[in-house]
């Protein structure tokens, strides 16, 4: 119980400096943006808290919730198995499918581009593929390509095509007619104008797609391994230590999936920064 | 553009899915059709080839019409409670994927509208939803059902709840930004009314958040049933679309595969297109522009 009283009087701590921290006025930009980093890591600090006291205090059986210091062990002793997974799941099933897909899809985009026609047949069709739970087409790609990774970015290559096929075509469509005829004025062929003034237009409407497919990427890639698998990856470890009640490993396993997640998503938005600093949503972030 | 104009391409671009499917699966099929010919000794031509690669019993890729014949069977033909109807396991699915829905929006409206009126939480917890949702969420289905049945909770409520934790992300997102909408000069104007927090909340914020709610939840109902979809797979419960899945993967039943796809593909056309009509119907009694908002 005492335990438990700690960790709440954590929270309420860290509530508090963060309440003081917000409702500061600071001039300076270099502060103002340590603050919006501190701020979130305090109330994720205090969440942790509160959940190893509350599973400690409470002596919560571990095959329920196991407390995060124990999760954080278990990471700790089994680096390596946790690296297999983690190769087998992620850069070898989802990062090819996600290459692969988004790949084609923009590609059949860029094609679909140049004829009216099929983009009034494509697109209505693509908008409602996105909203179908492809995801169950997961069996049928295990029997196809077998147990290994490649029926996993199979899996993959499916749930990103789509996505990305439907931005990239809205996205080739966001250039101004005034540009356009500019770029005309100064008789510039078919190819110039994509690549100097539609492809970078449609860049925000791109990078929409690939962070929309980083997460569908890595939930495609270990739903996947649910179907079948070789005795390697997150998604066969998750659901076999989960039947040896062996939780605290399932947490781990859970924890490389959301950094490899964040991480992921992470260098698309800095990619994105990069590319799109023209964008009006960037440059209000870099002066405010 | 007309919905008029659209007819044709879309027709075309459909009959060529269709066109391309028939010759995946006769050149899919056909390895193991010529394997059992040549067993067999039986002579062969090429036209005998497409008829029986078409009408396998456990097809690598079943035309559409086998699918089409074992949904009419398993949908019209068979009793609603049967535990052989589609429409038994689509049930046991949507009601799942309405509860987690139901529940996700809720918890979305509410955290929108705590972010948008505290500070506090806008700084420390807009970042963590954000973060939580490129964690693999459904990866961990297997553990929330398997915990929840520990503590002797199981059946819909485990499903409804990945449901609900997939589907209140985007109305959160979709709510912060539309109780955010309304310009400064409206809310000077209520304002100069002396409006109160409150009459500030339901006069202005509400009613212009509402075209980014429904946007949000055209997206929230479609990913609540795939949460609802994969919540079924790994305990091995015995109903549902997903267990349907599962267990046509188990037997090869690939024509039961294909089946329980379409009745996903079509559930979720439905409930989005359900969405949209109380989306029209509400944005024209509210007396938005109809086309302009969303």
């Amino acid at each position: 119980m005492k335990i438990f009283l700690t960790a709440i009087a954590f929270w309420l701590v860290a509530w508090a400096i963060n309440e003081w921290l917000v409702r500061r006025k600071i001039r300076s930009v270099l502060i103002s943006q340590m603050r919006n980093v501190i701020v979130p890591v305090l109330f994720g600090a205090a969440l942790l808290a509160l959940w190893e006291g509350a599973t400690r205090g409470f002596n919560v059986p571990t095959i329920l919730l196991p407390p995060p210091s124990m999760i954080w062990e278990r990471i700790i002793t089994s680096t390596h198995i946790l690296w297999a997974d983690f190769r087998q799941t992620f850069m070898k099933a989802a990062l090819i499918g996600f290459v692969l897909g988004c790949g084609s899809g923009f590609l059949i985009a860029i094609a679909v581009d140049r004829s009216p026609f099929l983009q009034r047949g494509l697109l209505p069709i693509g908008n409602f593929v996105s909203a179908l739970p492809i995801i169950g087409v997961a069996p049928i790609m295990v029997m196809w390509f077998g147990f290994d990774w490649p029926s996993k970015a199979a899996v993959v290559i499916v749930m990103t095509f789509f996505p990305m096929l439907v931005n990239t075509v809205s996205g080739l469509a966001a250039s101004g007619s005034m540009e356009l005829d500019l770029m005309r004025t100064y008789a510039s062929s078919y190819w110039q104008t994509l690549f100097k003034l539609r492809l970078p237009a449609a860049a925000p409407f791109i990078f929409n797609a690939l962070k929309i497919n980083s997460t569908l990427a890595m939930i495609g890639a270990i739903v996947a391994e649910f179907f079948g698998t070789p005795i390697v990856g997150m998604g066969f470890r998750i659901s076999t230590e989960m039947g040896r009640m062996n939780v605290d490993m399932v947490w781990a396993e859970i924890a490389v999936a959301a950094l490899a997640g964040s991480v992921f998503y992470g260098v698309i938005v800095l990619i994105e920064r990069a590319v799109t600093f023209w964008h009006p949503s960037v440059r209000n972030r870099a002066t405010a | 553009m007309t919905a008029r104009s659209n007819i044709l391409p879309l027709l075309t671009v459909i009959a060529a899915i269709i066109v391309f499917w028939y010759a995946a699966a006769v050149w899919m099929n056909s390895p193991w059709q010529i394997d059992r010919y040549k067993k067999a000794s039986v002579d062969w031509s090429f036209s005998q080839l497409v008829s029986d690669t078409l009408n396998q019993e456990r097809p690598v890729l079943p035309g559409a019409h086998q699918v089409a014949v074992e949904i009419w069977k398993t949908t019209v033909q068979k009793k609603i409670t049967s535990k052989r109807s589609l429409v038994f396991h689509t049930w046991v699915t949507l009601s799942a994927t309405i509860l987690g829905f139901v529940f996700g929006t809720i918890l979305g409206i509410f955290l929108a509208v705590l972010i948008v009126h505290n500070r506090a939480v806008d700084k420390s917890m807009m970042p963590w939803v954000i973060a939580s949702q490129t964690i693999p969420i459904l990866a961990i289905a297997p553990m929330i059902i398997v915990v929840l049945n520990a503590v002797d909770i199981s059946g819909l409520l485990p499903k409804a709840f990945i449901s609900a934790y997939l589907s209140f992300f985007p109305v959160v997102v979709g709510m912060v930004k539309g109780l955010r909408s309304p310009a400064i000069s409206q809310m000077d104007l209520m304002r100069t009314y002396n409006a109160s927090n409150s009459q500030l909340f339901w006069k202005l914020r509400w009613p212009s958040s509402m075209p980014y709610l429904f946007t949000s939840l055209k997206v929230a109902v479609a990913i609540s049933l795939v949460g609802a979809i994969v919540g079924e797979l790994p305990t091995g419960v015995a109903a549902g679309l997903g267990a349907r899945l599962l267990a046509g993967s188990y037997f090869g039943q690939t024509i039961q595969i294909w089946s329980a796809l379409f009745a996903a593909a079509a559930l979720a056309a439905t409930l989005v297109m359900l969405v949209s009509v109380i989306d029209r119907i509400v944005m024209k009694r509210m007396g938005f522009v109809s086309g302009k908002a969303s």
